[in-house]
């Protein structure tokens, strides 16, 4: 398997990243070489392993029940009066680029 | 105040001999004088630092119980929010960013009566290796100036090393801890994955982040990691496991424990001062009455591609939300699209883009299987490694890195160079063990060597225990 700049532009627009010609070059580079090294992985065999995503799995995970049953123990008791206190409005729009003070103001999605 | 740890702050405040107040500005002038060569700080905090120490010292005043880090001065790598206190995460993106709440960790080391005195440099979203990927500018080593202090938490180990704060906080994904403080000199400690709460914590690869202590001492590490271990509701994968005493289990004798030494940790690749320490420091652990055992973990080859995969996939979703539109940097731009990229471009250093960019690519249509389902199956291999080999020993003992510290601008145009230096930490990370880097020498340079000890996950209490024998067992009689 090789990145070929076709496959640079796609990754780059679907990571919301538009990059400088120079940066394409050195990504081009970069995650060929890295893809390289990774290649040896294929050296196992894995068809009967099960993917590990989370270490947490590990703990508590009640394999007898389906579902999100198995997860039984991370599952948190209802708040009783309502939801947890979040954040007042104006702290969480504190920190916006641009704000009206009651919405995040971003330029036009939809075109004319 | 050189070398002075926690229990001699607490009983110096205690027995007012010092205030946690004029501590804490002896330290920001210690700071002022030695951090412009440095350049461990980012940002400091000194209106809430001093508000803080005033309060422990009105308590010493009226004679209460101090607090375990009452008056310590801490800083807190600048990868954990801070209410008020300008958080960047070293990167561009985040300049401007002042949080509107408190990490737990930070939080829970407030209240046991730590001094925060400013938040510490890294590599940009916690990503490297010597903290030359941060946006601001290069830590050096105090050790030698000429050289990185690792990374990504390099400031939070340089911090600890010159003596700018008794204790700070670090980041571990795939080695930020225990890398940085072996180049350093210092003690770091990776807990468990989830005997610390990630909460407030800006994400890198949630399944693989981890927070832990610097110090000079394993003592004072362990005194740290109690005050901020425990479940956290608000983080759903801190784990409901009980704290122990850890400084209470530090004295115990480590005769008759079982040190495990792995051959795939001795390989190619390995610096032979590095070796010679190392192998030095496991003789000492078997003078003090532990049986070294040889085990394989026979997956360990695969622990760096399988890392690479793992973190940059779950950075690449991670890092979706700097998008110029909640908080952080925005580009100018006339559409919304048009403005998210620019955003992103602008905001991003290369190493955040490449690793986006890896990530992206690892989860894209038709490479899923290959890229990302391959790495999380070797995963469970990996951890599979580290369970058949605690059914024979209590810790495992290894170097931390290949090397010593290696010198500024060495490595920055090989990412893949860089990537090699977290070989012997990665694997702690995918399988969740606690790891520590404790220092066991120095090379004809006077370059500090670390030895890394694993153990089984939550048993942070034989971890450090071993790790402190070795390090009393060090000191001139």
């Amino acid at each position: 398997m090789k990145v070929t700049d076709k496959d640079v532009a796609y990754v780059a627009d679907l990571a919301n990243l538009d990059l400088t010609v120079e940066e394409r070059v050195h990504m081009l580079r970069d995650l060929n070489s890295i893809l390289e090294y990774i290649e040896r992985l294929s050296e196992l065999e894995t068809s009967e392993v099960a993917p590990m995503a989370q270490v947490s799995d590990r703990y508590g995970v009640d394999e007898t029940r389906q579902g999100s049953d198995r997860f039984a123990y991370a599952i948190r008791e209802d708040v009783k009066d309502g939801l947890r206190e979040s954040l007042p409005h104006e702290v969480a729009v504190e920190n916006a680029p641009d704000t009206d003070g009651t919405f995040f103001e971003v330029p036009k999605v939809i075109e004319r | 105040m050189s070398g002075l740890t926690i229990e001699d702050v607490r009983s110096a405040i205690g027995a007012k001999r010092t205030t946690a107040s004029g501590l804490a500005q002896d330290f920001y002038t210690r700071i002022r004088k030695e951090d412009p060569e440095i350049g461990a700080f980012l940002t400091f905090c000194e209106e809430r630092a001093l508000a803080q120490a005033e309060r422990i010292d009105a308590m010493a005043a009226e004679g209460l119980a101090l607090p375990p880090l009452a008056g310590v001065p801490v800083a807190i790598k600048d990868v954990m929010v801070t209410r008020g206190v300008r958080t960047t995460a070293g990167s561009r993106i985040l300049e401007n960013f002042v949080p509107p709440y408190d990490c737990t960790a930070v939080a829970r080391l407030e209240a046991a009566g730590a001094v925060i005195l400013g938040k510490l440099n890294c590599d940009e979203f916690a990503m490297g290796s010597s903290n030359e990927n941060s946006a601001y500018r290069p830590v050096h080593n105090p050790r030698d100036k000429s050289r990185v202090p690792g990374g990504s938490s390099g400031g939070s180990a340089a911090a600890v090393a010159a003596e700018m704060a008794v204790a700070t906080l670090g980041s571990d994904t795939g080695g930020s801890i225990r890398q940085p403080a072996s180049f350093c000199g210092v003690v770091g400690l990776k807990p468990t994955y989830g005997r610390v709460s990630r909460y407030g914590l800006i994400a890198f690869a949630s399944s693989l982040d981890h927070i832990g202590p610097f110090a000079r001492t394993v003592k004072d590490v362990a005194v740290v990691l109690r005050t901020m271990a425990g479940r956290d509701p608000m983080d759903s994968t801190s784990a409901e496991v009980p704290v122990p005493d850890y400084v209470a289990e530090l004295e115990k004798p480590v005769k008759g424990l079982r040190v495990g030494v792995a051959k795939e940790y001795f390989g190619e690749g390995l610096d032979v001062e590095v070796r010679a320490a190392v192998e030095a420091a496991i003789q000492k652990l078997a003078e003090l009455g532990c049986e070294v055992v040889p085990v394989s973990l026979p997956h360990t080859e695969y622990a760096i591609p399988t890392y690479y995969i793992v973190a940059t996939a779950e950075a690449s979703s991670n890092l979706a939300r700097y998008d110029g539109v909640r908080y952080g940097f925005r580009a100018k731009a006339n559409t919304l699209s048009e403005m998210y990229r620019r955003t992103r471009d602008g905001g991003f250093g290369m190493e955040v883009k490449r690793r986006i960019m890896l990530g992206t690519y690892a989860l894209s249509a038709g490479y899923y299987d290959a890229y990302y389902l391959k790495a999380q199956k070797v995963r469970t291999l990996l951890t599979r490694d580290f369970d058949e080999a605690f059914k024979k020993v209590d810790v495992i003992a290894a170097p931390t890195c290949p090397t010593a510290a290696f010198k500024l601008g060495e490595k920055v145009n090989d990412p893949l160079a860089m990537y090699l230096a977290d070989i012997y930490t990665v694997t702690a990370n995918l399988a969740g063990i606690p790891g520590i880097s404790v220092p066991c020498g120095e090379n004809h340079e006077k370059l500090p060597i670390g030895l890394q000890l694993f153990a089984r996950h939550f048993d942070e209490t034989t971890l450090l225990r071993v790790a402190h024998a070795y390090e009393e067992s060090r000191k001139p009689l």
